[in-house]
C-alpha cells in the first residue's frame, strides 16, 4: 500500500531478545510510529485519538469514585454526597467522572457525523465501522448505568423507564423485566448488579476499541477526498505527523472539558438528580441525558409501547445497514452535491429531534418528533440508495496529492521537494 | 485405515463420537450457565418480603388517593367519590383499549374503593392522581391518561393499571397479597 517502511529492527541486544520472544515493540512501531496516514486529514480525524484519551479518563476518574462510593440503595446517595463534601478534591474527581460522559458522547457523536460525512462505512471498512457501532451502544449502557449510581430521582425514574422497554417484549417481556431488576421494582439488587456491569462496561470497550483499532489498520484511514492512499507521496508516517496533531486536539478539547468541568459543572446534569430517589413519586418532567434525547424522541413518537421501542433500537441498530444501503461508489460527500445537502437535512433531524425528546410529550411536539421520526428512518432507507443511482458526483482528484497539491505538470512551480515523500525530506 | 476415512459415506463411529461429545458440551454448557441466570432473578429474601401487608382504609377521605408499597411496587388506593364511580361505570366497552368493566376492577359492593398498581403500564412512572381529562390519572413521563377506574383511555400505556392480589377482611380493611379464598 505504501512504501513506508513497516519491518521493525530492535537496535540494542536486549530488544532483539525481547523481540523475538514477543514481538510487541515492532506492533507499535508499525501501528503508531511507521503507519502511512493520509496526508490530507483534518482536525476530524483528531477524535479517534480524543475518544481514547476520554476513555482512558472515564476509567481513571471511575476507578477512584469506586474507592469512596457505596452501592447500596440506602447508602448511595449520601456516598456520592460525602464524595462531594468531604473526599478530597472528591468534588473535582466526580465532576470529571460525570461530565466526561457528556465529552465522551460529544466527541463520539462528532466522530460518528464525521464517517457519515466521508463515507467511512462503505468498503472495506464495514467491520471497522460496525465495531464502532457497538462501541457506541456499549457506551450508551455504561452510561445509562453510570447515571443510576447515584442514587438520585432521575437516576430511579431513568432505570425504571429504561428497564420497563423490556417489558414490551411480548410474553416474555415481565419476567425479563424482574431478572433485570432482581426484585418487583428498581431496589437494592437492581443498584448493585448495575454498579458490577458499570465497573465491568468500559473494560469490555476497552476490547473493542483494540479490534476496532486493528480493524482501522488493515485498510488504513480514510480521508477527506475519500480516495485510497495510492503511492507514498499521499501519505505521512504516523509519528510524528498524526502524533503531534492528535495530542494538540486532546489538549484543545482537555480545555473545553475543563470548562464545563469548571464553569458549569451541573448544567448538563438534571437538578432532580440531588433529590434521593422516591419510588412514590416521579419527577414532573423526566427528560435522560442529552446524549440520549434523540433516541428518546424517536421512542416517545409511536404512540404504542412496542413499536416505540423497536423503532428507537431501529434507529441505531439501521447504522450498521449502511455500508449496504448507501449505493454511491463515491466516499465523500465533498463529490456528492447532492447528498451534500441531504446530509445536513439529517444532522438538522437529528438535532431537532434532541430539543424535541427534552420537551414534554404533549401538543405540536409529538407531532414533529413523529415527522423527523419518518424522516431519520427515510434518510437510510430512501435517500441513502436511491441517491447512488441518481446523484452525478463531481470528478474526484486522481491521487490524494494531487487533491492537496493542485494538478502538477512536471513539478514547475513547486517548491523543491514538496512532493517528495515525507519521510525523505530535510 | 485410510480407506475406510476416504471412501465411507456413511457416517461412522467418530461421527457419532463427535456429535455425542458437542452434544454433552452443549448440555454441560447450558446447565453451568442455569446458576448465574437464576442468580438474577429475585432472591429468596425478596419473595419473602412478598408477604401481604393489611392497610385500615378508615382515614381514607373520599376523593382522596393513598399510596402503598407491597414487594416494592407502589400501589394506589383510591377512595371513589359517587361521581368517579358513575364515570367509570357509565363507559361505552367498545372504546376502551383493554375493555373491561368498571365492576371487574373493583370488589363487590365496595365500589368506592379502587386499588390498583400505581406505576404506568407504559415504562412504570407514577402517574397523577385527579388529573388527566377523565380525572383519574395521568402519566407525566409520556403521556398516558387514565380514568377512574384505572383504565387506559389515551397515550402509549398498552393495558389499564392491573390490580395487586387483594381482599376485604373487613369493610374497613384490606390485605394486599391475599385474594380471599372463597
Ligand atoms: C465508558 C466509560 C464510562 C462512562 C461513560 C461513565 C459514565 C458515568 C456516569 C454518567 C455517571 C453518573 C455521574 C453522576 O451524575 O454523578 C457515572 C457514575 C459513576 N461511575 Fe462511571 N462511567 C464510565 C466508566 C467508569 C468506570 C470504569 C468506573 C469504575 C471503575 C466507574 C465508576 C463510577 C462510579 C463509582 C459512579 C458513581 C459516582 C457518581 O455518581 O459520581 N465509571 N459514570
Ligand atoms: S411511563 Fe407513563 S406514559 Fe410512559
Amino acid at each position: 500500500m505504501s512504501e513506508h517502511p513497516t519491518t521493525y529492527v530492535p537496535k540494542s541486544a536486549f530488544g532483539k531478545w525481547f523481540e523475538s520472544r514477543l514481538p510487541i515493540a515492532g506492533l507499535i512501531h508499525s501501528s503508531f510510529i511507521a503507519f502511512p496516514v493520509p496526508r490530507n486529514l483534518t482536525y476530524f480525524w483528531t477524535f479517534g485519538a480524543i475518544l481514547v484519551f476520554m476513555l482512558v479518563s472515564q476509567i481513571v476518574t471511575g476507578v477512584f469514585l469506586a474507592m469512596y462510593y457505596t452501592p447500596n440503595a440506602a447508602l448511595a446517595f449520601q456516598s456520592v454526597e460525602h464524595i462531594m463534601r468531604d473526599v478530597n478534591y472528591g468534588w473535582l474527581i466526580r465532576y470529571l467522572h460525570a461530565n466526561g460522559a457528556s465529552m465522551f458522547f460529544v466527541a463520539v457523536y462528532i466522530h460518528i457525523f464525521r464517517n457519515f460525512y466521508y463515507g467511512s462505512y462503505k468498503a472495506p471498512r464495514e467491520v471497522l465501522y460496525i465495531l464502532g457501532v457497538i462501541i457506541f451502544l456499549l457506551m450508551m449502557a455504561t452510561a445509562f448505568m453510570g447515571y443510576v449510581l447515584p442514587w438520585g430521582q432521575m437516576s430511579f425514574w431513568g432505570a425504571t423507564v429504561i428497564t420497563n422497554l423490556f417489558s414490551a417484549i411480548p410474553v416474555v417481556g415481565d419476567t425479563i423485566v424482574s431478572y433485570l431488576w432482581g426484585g418487583y421494582s428498581v431496589g437494592n439488587p437492581t443498584l448493585n448488579r448495575f454498579f458490577s456491569l458499570h465497573y465491568l462496561l468500559p473494560f469490555m470497550i476497552a476490547g473493542v476499541v483494540i479490534l476496532h483499532i486493528w480493524a482501522l489498520h488493515v485498510p488504513g484511514q480514510n480521508n477527506p477526498t475519500g480516495i485510497p492512499i495510492k503511492s507514498g507521496k499521499d501519505a505521512v508516517p504516523f509519528t510524528p505527523y498524526a502524533t503531534i496533531k492528535d495530542i494538540f486536539a486532546v489538549v484543545v478539547f482537555m480545555l473545553f472539558f475543563a470548562y464545563w468541568v469548571f464553569y458549569l459543572p451541573n448544567y448538563l446534569g438534571h437538578a432532580d438528580n440531588y433529590i434521593p430517589a422516591n419510588p412514590a413519586v416521579t419527577p414532573a418532567h423526566i427528560v435522560p441525558e442529552w446524549y440520549f434525547l434523540p433516541f428518546y424522541a424517536i421512542l416517545r413518537a409511536i404512540p404504542d409501547k412496542l413499536g416505540g421501542v423497536i423503532a428507537m433500537i431501529s434507529a441505531i441498530l439501521i447504522w450498521c445497514f449502511m455500508p449496504w444501503l448507501d449505493t454511491s461508489k463515491v466516499r465523500s460527500t465533498a463529490y456528492r452535491p447532492l447528498y451534500k445537502q441531504f446530509f445536513w437535512l439529517f444532522v438538522a433531524v437529528c438535532i431537532l429531534l434532541g430539543w424535541l425528546g427534552s420537551r414534554p410529550a404533549e401538543g405540536w411536539y409529538v407531532i414533529a418528533s413523529q415527522i423527523c421520526t419518518v424522516y431519520y428512518f427515510a434518510h437510510f432507507l430512501i435517500v441513502l440508495p436511491v441517491l447512488g443511482f441518481v446523484e452525478r458526483p463531481l470528478p474526484l482528484p486522481n491521487s490524494i496529492l494531487e487533491s492537496v497539491m493542485g494538478v502538477q505538470k512536471g513539478g514547475a512551480g513547486m517548491p523543491a521537494g514538496a512532493n517528495a515523500e515525507p519521510h525523505s525530506k530535510g | 485405515m485410510a480407506e475406510t476415512t476416504t471412501h465411507v459415506a456413511e457416517p461412522t463411529r467418530r461421527d457419532f463420537l463427535y456429535i455425542a461429545t458437542g452434544a454433552a458440551a452443549a448440555v454441560g454448557g447450558a446447565t453451568l450457565v442455569w446458576p448465574f441466570i437464576q442468580s438474577l432473578a429475585p432472591d429468596a429474601a425478596t419473595v419473602a418480603a412478598g408477604a401481604p401487608v393489611e392497610v385500615d382504609l378508615t382515614p381514607i377521605a373520599q376523593g382522596q388517593i393513598v399510596k402503598v408499597f407491597w414487594r416494592g411496587k407502589l400501589i394506589f388506593i383510591r377512595h371513589r367519590t359517587a361521581e368517579e364511580i358513575k364515570a367509570a361505570e357509565d363507559v361505552n366497552m367498545a372504546s376502551l383499549r383493554d375493555p373491561q368493566p368498571d365492576s371487574a376492577r373493583v370488589k363487590e359492593g365496595h365500589a368506592q374503593w379502587l386499588v390498583v398498581y400505581g406505576n404506568c403500564t407504559h415504562l412504570g412512572c407514577v402517574p397523577l392522581g385527579q388529573q388527566g381529562e377523565y380525572h383519574g390519572w395521568f402519566c407525566p413521563c409520556h403521556g398516558s391518561v387514565f380514568d377512574t377506574s384505572g383504565r387506559v383511555r389515551g397515550g402509549p400505556a398498552p393495558i389499564n393499571l392491573p390490580i395487586p392480589p387483594y381482599s376485604f377482611a373487613s369493610d374497613t380493611k384490606i390485605i394486599i397479597g391475599q385474594e380471599a379464598t372463597a
